[in-house]
């Protein structure tokens, strides 16, 4: 499923809106749309365990019966975990920061942690991506609250005999976009560390930062107090 | 929502996903090798008997929406100890990784080794496919040269359009199926499955004559192909008892008893066809000379108007498409075609659900037709194919189309709120002169004439797209020689002066076209023999691959490998593509059966020359091609008289059974 490209992903949920029969609301004009919102959707090869949308409807529904029906329609992989009903307000300016996990298979945790030190200890880290508008020059520090080497006994979901580092961050928000891979590649900046095996990089969280620098629920503001669905 | 990471799909032994997994992030587009589509099956592999890998020989955006391998997966899949997987061509930055890392060509499905199947079954709608068909079998493990293959490798066998000439892929097929395949591949299955049982007796040889006995399956290995000096064919015989002298093509008639696809794959990847097709019919006999598909299908066997209205209901529901695509080689022919599409346009009323009809001909399309197809909301594209540019062509081809009934038609649609529709002819045609290929320019300018005058607004276009002619076997043309590439190319410039000639109309037209090198290519593949093979296999260990993609196919390639291995047995490229064959030549494919009469191909090859034009047996009395009586099949169509009965609305939200409320 990590290899879904944000594209792929909406073209399958809003098949699977039809498939659960879903009174999705429409776009007026030539080629209507459906009403749906992606909040700052997972790169592609990248797995996720938080992510959020909107969806805009033409009659109310259970919000519980729509999380069933969805969740049925959706291919195994894709799981929707909880439907409320929107207070108002846009979910994406609710969206601040993301908790990432980056298990790096066949690396040692010592030299990660090493690294890892490196990369805090100074204020900026220029690194290069190419992105639509090509290739690109920018900061991977400023953006990064908390980045922390996990212990090995984080039991990390490939194979247990081959050694693997695993990397928690929280990253920001912010234009450009910082992803999991550009921290990677700061890393590689300050301190030449090469990954010999492709990286996996789940998604933990993501939603309003306390000021604590902790992850809060985006959708705690349309709850009520009581907890529709289970979580 | 979540992607749980942590959970993965369960993992089958065989399975190569922990090999192949790394390298995904590495390549382009990695999701078309991850599976998981809606509508996959996964079976457990021990309990099953006979296991088939079933490949399309393209891309998987391509390959992932085809009708005959969706129609076999879910045929064989019904079938308790039978299990089938896909597998498609890998783009070349994956066969690099997979070649360096020792990767094997796998299934889609459960990412199982192509070398572990008992049959390889490989669909060719077109022969731009035969490199691809060399990478698979080579990444698969398998030996390229059927004849260097063990009891160890799975038996490899071609189906597909292509497959009414095999022979240049003959000497890397074990076998190839001609016709309709869901009878096939269920004989075959149960052919396997019973030599299994008894222990596999005679091993592969043994198990490829029983396939042979049934005469509809030919094995290239049992025939001997004997030349004259002169390069021609002199004869193909048996080299073994019990084989026939001619295999014969599958027909399944009754297609409302194969309502297929039932469940049909909805990937997450994107394709090149994002709808839920349904066939309304099988075979055309409007009798277009050139054209393959029409003459290696017949008779016409029409699905009833009730089968479709079920198959599109369930289809949408298992799917959530947006678009239904009525196919068939020529749609609006459905003997009740108006009452589908408004029977459609009336159930899907405000759901946003378009139907399209890929194939329309301009004397089928009519205003009615028009208005269901634009009723609920979206248009999409419509393409009239008048083929040749001059009435005389078109006589010719056997395209009885005039240019008053195009120019009725497009205004037609044009009235109806289209802006934009596309026309499709050929070049390269036999007989053909520059005036034939010109006249399409002043149709062209009619067309946006006529259609400013109807609408009295500007805002309207027509695209003209342009194909090269092949000839191919099986058909009229297969006597025929083929024009120069400089040539072609020459007459499409000309063309395109003649369009913009009138700054305003030219304006109003596009002009799309392909350079007749392709094509030249694709006209020695397919109706070259044995031989090509070499050729073939030369052009794949120089690099080729994906020979259908303009960007990866290299004329120079062919040309180069022709060169180089033709002349060792007396032949060039122009022998297999601008000779023209005579009457008595013995051709490659004259022992693999059609149904279709020689003498009557020649016959309509005499009147092609003469300009005279050839009826359509269903409406006119039989003119004996020969495929009926030999083929022991009929024509099938309506009209029924049935209609369909609106759908009872369903409101609400599906849930899950026995999900709680």
């Amino acid at each position: 499923m990590r290899f879904t490209s944000h594209r792929d992903f909406a073209r399958a949920f809003e098949r699977a809106l039809r498939r659960a029969g879903v009174p999705v609301a429409f776009s007026q004009g030539f080629t209507p749309h459906p009403k749906i919102s992606y909040a700052s959707a997972a790169p592609t090869g990248v797995a996720s365990e938080a992510e959020y949308l909107e969806i805009g409807l033409r009659e109310p529904v259970d919000a519980e019966q729509l999380r069933a029906a969805l969740d049925a329609a959706l291919s195994p992989g894709l799981d929707v975990l909880e439907v409320v009903v929107a207070a108002g307000g846009g979910l994406a300016d609710r969206i601040e920061a993301s908790h990432w996990r980056i298990e790096l298979p066949q690396v040692d945790p010592d030299i990660l942690a090493k690294a890892v030190a490196a990369f805090s200890a100074v204020e900026e880290v220029l690194v290069e991506r190419m992105t639509k508008q090509g290739r690109r020059t920018f900061d991977a520090r400023a953006a990064v609250i908390g980045i922390d080497v996990m212990s090995p006994s984080a039991t990390p979901s490939g194979d247990p005999a081959v050694p693997c580092a695993i990397l928690e961050l929280v990253v920001r928000q912010v234009t450009p976009s910082v992803r999991p891979d550009d921290v990677l590649s700061g890393l590689r900046v300050v301190a030449g560390l090469e990954p010999p095996v492709a990286p996996k990089v789940i998604r933990l969280a993501q939603g309003p930062l306390t000021a604590q620098g902790a992850i809060g629920d985006p959708l705690d503001a349309d709850r009520d107090g009581a907890t529709i669905g289970g979580r | 929502m979540s992607v749980p990471s942590t959970t993965p799909r369960p993992v089958a032994a065989n399975s190569v996903w922990p090999q192949l997994e790394p390298l995904l992030p590495q390549v382009t587009k990695p999701i078309q090798y991850v599976g998981g589509e809606l509508g996959a099956v996964v079976k457990d592999w021990d309990s099953a008997t006979v296991r088939w890998a079933l490949m399309y020989p393209d891309a998987y955006e391509v390959g992932l929406p085809n009708q005959g391998v969706q129609i076999l997966y879910e045929v064989l899949n019904e079938l308790p100890d039978v299990l089938a997987e896909r597998t498609y061509a890998v783009w070349p930055d994956l066969e690099a990784l997979m070649r360096a890392q020792g990767v094997p060509q796998f299934t889609v499905d459960a990412h199982r080794p192509v070398r572990d199947f008992d049959l390889f079954g490989i669909s060719f709608a077109t022969e731009l496919g035969y490199t691809n068909l060399l990478t698979a079998i080579d990444l698969a493990g398998v030996p390229l040269l059927a004849a260097d293959r063990t009891d160890a490798d799975p038996v490899i066998v071609a189906g597909g359009h292509a497959a009414f000439n095999p022979e240049p892929i003959a000497d890397f097929v074990d076998a190839a199926v001609l016709g309709d395949g869901e009878e096939a591949v269920l004989e075959i299955t149960t052919i396997v499955r019973e030599w299994k049982a008894e222990g596999c007796p005679g091993g592969r040889d043994e198990l490829l004559l029983r396939l042979a006995r049934t005469e509809s399956v030919y094995v290239p290995r049992f025939y001997d192909v004997d030349y004259l000096p002169d390069g021609r064919i002199q004869r193909v015989v048996p080299n073994r008892a019990d084989v026939p002298f001619r295999v014969h093509k599958r027909t399944t008639m009754d297609l409302d008893a194969w309502p297929y696809p039932k469940k049909p794959l909805v990937p997450l990847a994107e394709t090149v066809h994002e709808r839920y097709a349904v066939e309304i019919f099988r075979g055309c006999t409007r009798g277009c000379r050139f054209c393959q598909a029409g003459m290696i299908t017949r008779p016409v066997r029409e699905r009833s108007i009730t089968t479709v209205g079920q198959m599109v209901q369930q289809g949408l529901e298992f799917s959530g498409f947006h678009e239904v695509g009525l196919l068939s080689l020529s749609s609006a022919d459905h003997s009740e075609i108006g009452d589908m599409c408004s029977g459609l346009a009336e159930q899907y009323q405000g759901t946003n659900v378009s139907l399209s009809l890929p194939s329309t001909r301009v004397d089928a399309f009519n205003i009615d037709l028009a208005q269901e197809l634009s009723r609920n909301g979206r248009r999409t594209g419509l393409t009239f194919a008048p083929e040749g540019g001059s009435e005389r062509i078109r006589k010719v081809i056997n395209k009885m189309v005039s240019k008053e009934d195009l120019i009725r038609t497009v205004v037609t649609a044009y009235t109806n709120g289209w802006r934009q529709v596309k026309l499709y002819f050929m070049c390269g045609l036999p007989t053909e002169t520059d005036a034939d290929v010109l006249e399409i320019a002043d149709m062209a300018h009619e067309v946006i004439r006529a259609g400013r005058a109807a609408t009295g607004s500007k805002d309207i276009r027509c695209t003209v797209s342009i194909g090269g002619f092949v000839p191919k076997p099986h058909t009229p043309f297969q006597w025929a020689s083929m024009e120069r590439p400089e040539v072609i190319d020459h007459r499409l410039k000309l063309l395109k002066q003649a369009i913009n000639a009138d700054r305003s109309l030219g304006r109003a037209i596009g002009y799309r076209y392909h350079d007749g090198e392709p094509s030249l290519i694709e006209g020695l593949l397919s109706r070259g023999d044995r031989r090509v093979g070499a050729v073939i296999r030369r052009v794949w260990e120089q690099g080729g691959r994906f020979d259908g993609w303009s960007e990866h196919f290299s004329y120079q390639r062919w040309v180069d490998a022709a060169a180089e291995v033709l002349p060792g047995f007396g032949v060039d490229l122009d022998w297999y593509t601008t000779r023209q064959r005579d009457e008595l030549e013995v051709l490659p494919w004259d022992h693999l059966d059609s149904g279709l009469d020689k003498d009557w191909l020649w016959q309509d090859w005499q009147d092609s020359l003469g300009e005279y034009e050839q009826d359509d047996c269903r409406w006119t009395p039989c003119f004996d091609c020969g495929v009926c009586p030999t083929m022991d099949t009929e024509i099938q169509i309506g009209p029924t008289g049935r209609k369909l009965l609106p759908l009872t609305p369903v409101n609400g939200l599906k849930l899950p059974t026995g999900a709680q409320q």
